[in-house]
């Protein structure tokens, strides 16, 4: 089989495993877990420096932005002139035009605010950034967002975090016959078997952060997901038989005594 | 400004008392901070990192440095 490479605006990967930065005990285990995982793209967050404390690490000095793409995100922006702010400000930090979009509009549930995700994504094309963005997993506000330009859409499986795999199947289905860039699964997946399933569904990639890092065992699950997606992926482009409620022998009668 | 020549300037939501004629290089040297790894806000207008020097802050200004941290 010739190489399967993943291509996000015009970027070419290895590897169809995202994980996210967050929620690890420390640094130390977050860089390990990455390393683990096989990841070439991690979600960072921009947050304000801590003035009064310079001991404190920084990501940077743990995850080489120059080995793993860091795509950053607008994790806990509730409206689109936060998001864009965040954004702007990540692209001054090092010229980082791959980002990830995630509006959302309930506290709760963390559900995406569809109308200003899309608003936002609409004013990011338009200042040159390629826009990943995290949704729901409504047909036709997908859509939308791939006429405004976006790079990759990024439905959510389940609320993030919750761990609970994916609940609309349907629809999963149906976005990934119309989608034509990347379709990643976005929050959501608890379990390996969750990130196989994603990838036999033919999504192009999964991001998974809290499945990985509140593990009992995080580098454990972290090798989990990298083969889930490997083998994922395998099993979609390998072609499954037709499923059939009749069984079929597996050996000939042939010679039977 | 007071007559000690002191101005204050809000830097990440914290105050802080600084000289007139402070900079934002004079700044981001005090605070030691690693210009390479953070993007630097201005009462909300980005500031070009190679400027920093030209900038000198005015009483109230409002300052936000970022950089990345982990997240999902």
């Amino acid at each position: 089989m010739k190489l399967d490479i993943l291509k996000i605006a015009n970027k070419k990967f290895k590897s169809r495993l995202i994980v996210g930065t967050g929620k690890y005990k420390n640094m130390q285990e977050c860089a390990k877990a990455i390393k683990i995982s096989g990841a070439e793209i991690v979600t960072v967050a921009v947050r304000r420096v801590n003035i009064s404390d310079r001991s404190k690490p920084l990501l940077m000095d743990y995850i080489n932005p120059k080995k793993i793409m860091y795509l950053p995100n607008t994790a806990g922006c509730f409206n689109s002139n936060d998001a864009l702010r965040t954004l702007r400000l990540a692209r001054e930090i090092g010229g980082w035009k791959i980002v990830k979009l995630e509006v959302l509009g309930d506290k709760k549930n963390l559900f995406p605010d569809m109308i200003e995700t899309l608003k936002s994504t609409e004013v990011l094309t338009k200042e040159g950034f390629k826009v990943m963005v995290y949704c729901n997993d409504d047909p036709l506000m997908c859509k939308r967002l791939e006429n405004s330009g976006a790079s990759a859409i990024m439905p959510l499986a389940a609320p993030i975090g919750s761990g609970l795999g994916i609940q609309n199947k349907i629809n999963i289905k149906i976005l990934r016959y119309q989608t034509k860039v990347p379709l990643i699964i976005d929050a959501g997946i608890g379990q390996a078997s969750d990130a196989v399933e994603a990838m036999e569904m033919g999504c192009d990639a999964v991001l998974i952060n809290t499945a990985i890092a509140k593990a009992k065992k995080p580098f454990e699950m972290a090798e989990a997901m990298k083969y889930a997606v490997l083998s994922g992926r395998k099993s979609y482009l390998s072609g499954r038989i037709v499923p059939n409620l009749e069984g079929s022998a597996s050996t000939t009668k042939k010679g039977l005594i | 400004m007071d007559k000690n020549n002191k101005i204050k300037i809000i830097v990440n939501g914290k105050l802080l008392t600084v000289n007139f004629k402070f900079s934002l290089k004079n700044l981001i040297e005090q605070l030691k901070t690693p210009i390479n790894k953070v993007a630097i806000e201005l009462n909300k207008e980005i500031v070009d990192k190679k400027k920093l020097n030209k900038i000198f802050l005015k009483n109230k200004d409002k300052i936000e440095i970022v950089h990345f941290i982990g997240g999902g």
